[in-house]
């Protein structure tokens, strides 16, 4: 047998038809389904009467535009209001499960469905969502699709894909305390850039991957597109299994053990070649933060502000220079101390259980600066739940921190939890575009510790000195 | 969809890379429930000042910019969101064609699904695209998709790649549904793979 990647053994099993025009079609096992990329695709299915192929592979819940207030008020706002309407009566027309905002499920979708055993190794799941990539953090296949293939993966149950090629990266060593997988996925971004992946699969392998929870590997398969992959994948081994036994909709019994028997042959053959591989050494990484407003603008905490005329090109200078302009940084600054006025923990890169336990271990005992607002959104009812059982929601609440409902609020902005023009947040999200968190706001993404640092220092720190000795 | 074949028009350069689909469409304009409308708020936060007046300093604002169906980018064009929001703004504002040196993978699937077409060339030919469209008051090109070439009357000429099965349904308008249903017979023995699989 010639020895195979994760990413082919994966495709092969889903290709329903090589197409004469070049790519293949490929079946969808798990299709999430969220309010604001899927109304045109319901609507378009009405429109050329069409119904939804396979409706128990479909999979519903609101988390883009959902209040982070109080829960079972009416929205304020209007058109948010028609959107969750819309995807209520859409999924009840065409047969799909809903999680919406009432049920104790409901969460960002790429929370929800690890945490309800929906994703499962070996299966290809789509969502009309970039950061789908994460759930390649159980050895699926995941990537995110555009509107119009939504109405085409809810028609067919298929979607017409090229093969991609394939990238491994490894993340060689132990990690030092402090650091997170946050951090080793934006210094990835930062090494290769952000369309450094482009057209790629990345598996993502080494000690520091092995060692790492769920929740740490799905923060770095999240944030594969930021580096412009198709998606990332991890093979799956005993935490995966631990992760998922016993979660509502994975599989029990006799067919847990033939599940596992079949889950546990799905890594990288020895010998199983790759288009192009990438190490990274690990453990020798400090906490990163970004300072400008493309996720490969990043630094090591300790390092400073970069002066464009040293940019490595002429794109990179403009680009540089525009950032440091939108920013309102000069070139050499330190990071440290750059203050901050807000701290977003949450989205779906760094809002599940660990995060918020990552970022209480800094919080504990302390209280968030004055003049800085700080909030934490879970990613889920039950991550929320999980925590308050713990009784983190105190820890936050005592220092200072809002404790909010679940949703992708300030991750994105399309809430009520936006920034102010010229303010400064650290954030736990993925994305630090212009305006990604209010127009004129200015982001700095971290880890979770890390912005809990920020938090209680009123300004960029360095989280390893807040670390409990 | 609406079929592509050729393709004359006024060029607008944008010349920054990594523009991502936030910048294209901001969120606060997705929460429409048509596909249709998105145009007026192309390049938003960009286009328009805090105060909703445009800013003259924006390219699409430039009055050699006006009526452009071409538009011109930097690497990396539509990284970010998945949003096909993104291709629907760039069209309803009157785009045809993107010309960049590269494009984030999922906003260049969505061009396709919607009649806009894409256009990669190598980053040295779009930097002379860039200095000429600077060059003139109405910088024209004109996009042939049936022989991938796009050139303009001052003798620029490049030839680009689509592959196939994208170039076929963009010159056809062909509904890429109707097309899978095609394989029908495919999806159903597949799928009944599965089931005897999933029952042994
Ligand atoms: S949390 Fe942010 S990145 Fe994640 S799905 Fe929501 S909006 Fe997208």
């Amino acid at each position: 047998m010639i020895p195979r990647t994760l990413f082919a053994k994966v495709w092969d099993a889903h290709v329903v038809a090589e197409l004469p025009e070049g790519p293949a079609l490929l079946y969808v096992d798990l299709h999430l389904v969220h309010e604001v990329t899927s109304p045109q695709a319901f609507e378009g299915l009405r429109l050329s009467g069409r119904r939804v192929r396979r409706p128990e592979l479909t999979v519903a819940t609101v988390d883009h535009n959902v209040s982070t207030g109080a829960r079972g008020l009416p929205l304020a706002d209007e058109l948010s209001a028609r959107q969750i309407s819309a995807l209520v009566e859409n999924t009840r027309e065409f047969g799909v499960r809903l999680y919406d905002l009432d049920s104790p499920e409901q969460g960002i979708v790429h929370v929800i469905g690890p945490e309800l055993g929906l994703t499962q190794p070996g299966m290809t799941v789509v969502c009309g969502d970039s950061h789908t990539s994460t759930h390649g953090a159980f050895g699926a296949l995941a990537f995110g699709i555009g509107t119009s293939e939504v109405e085409h993966v809810l028609a067919t149950q298929c979607i017409v894909q090229a093969r991609p090629r394939t990238m491994e990266v490894r993340f060689e060593g132990v990690l030092q305390p402090g650091v997170s997988a946050k951090d080793l996925i934006l210094a990835l971004v930062r090494r290769i850039g952000t369309a450094g992946a482009s057209g790629h699969v990345i598996e993502y392998a080494g000690e520091a991957v092995r060692a790492m929870s769920m929740e740490g590997r799905m923060t770095i398969c999240n944030m594969s597109i930021e580096a412009g992959a198709r998606a990332g994948m991890i093979a799956p081994d005993d935490t995966t299994w631990s992760y998922l036994e016993g979660r509502r909709y994975a599989p029990a019994g006799a067919r847990w053990e033939q599940a596992l028997a079949v889950w546990s042959r799905l890594g990288t053959d020895t010998g199983a070649g790759f288009d192009r591989r990438v190490s990274v050494d690990a453990g020798s990484l400090e906490p990163q933060v970004t300072w400008g407003t493309s996720p490969g603008m990043a630094s090591d905490i300790t390092g400073y502000v970069p002066d464009p005329d040293q940019a490595p090109s002429e794109t990179d200078r403009r680009s540089y220079q525009r950032a440091l302009e939108y920013m309102e940084l000069q070139p050499g600054t330190p990071l440290e101390g750059l203050r901050v006025n807000r701290v977003f923990l949450g989205s779906c890169t760094n809002a599940r259980i660990e995060d918020l336990r990552e970022a209480a271990l800094v919080v504990r005992g302390r209280k968030v600066a004055g003049g800085v607002r700080a909030m934490v959104v879970p990613g889920s009812r039950q991550v929320k739940a999980a925590a308050e059982q713990e009784g983190l929601d105190r820890i936050f609440t005592d220092a200072g921190f809002e404790w909010r409902n679940p949703g992708c609020s300030m991750c994105l902005g399309m809430n009520e939890d936006v920034l102010a023009p010229g303010e400064r947040c650290a954030s736990t999200s993925n994305r630090n575009f212009e305006g990604r968190q209010g127009r004129g706001g200015r982001t700095h993404l971290m880890s979770p510790g890390m912005a809990a640092a920020a938090a209680i220092a009123g300004c960029l720190v360095d989280v390893r000195t807040y670390l409990p000795r | 969809m609406q079929p592509f074949s050729s393709h004359s028009g006024r060029v607008v350069a944008l010349r920054r890379a990594n523009v991502d689909t936030d910048q294209i469409i901001p969120k606060q304009f997705l929460k429409r429930i048509e596909r249709s409308g998105f145009g007026r708020f192309l390049f938003h936060d960009w286009r328009y000042r805090v105060d909703g007046t445009p800013d003259p300093e924006f390219e699409l604002n430039q009055p050699q910019a006006q009526g452009a169906t071409i538009l011109l980018a930097g690497a990396n064009f539509g990284c970010g969101s998945s949003r096909e929001h993104a291709p629907w703004a760039l069209q309803d504002y009157g785009f045809k064609a993107i010309i960049a040196p590269s494009f984030a993978d999922i906003f260049y699937a969505n061009c396709f699904q919607n009649g806009l077409l894409p256009i990669a060339l190598p980053a040295s030919l779009v930097d002379d695209l860039f200095q000429r469209c600077l060059q003139r008051m109405d910088y024209q090109l004109t996009v042939d998709l049936p022989e991938q070439v796009v050139g303009d009357a001052h003798g620029f000429q490049a030839s680009f790649s689509i592959d196939d099965y994208r170039r076929q349904m963009l010159l056809s308008g062909l509904d890429e549904i109707g097309r899978t249903l095609l394989e029908e017979p495919l999806i159903a023995a597949f799928e009944r793979k599965r089931a005897m699989q999933a029952a042994s």
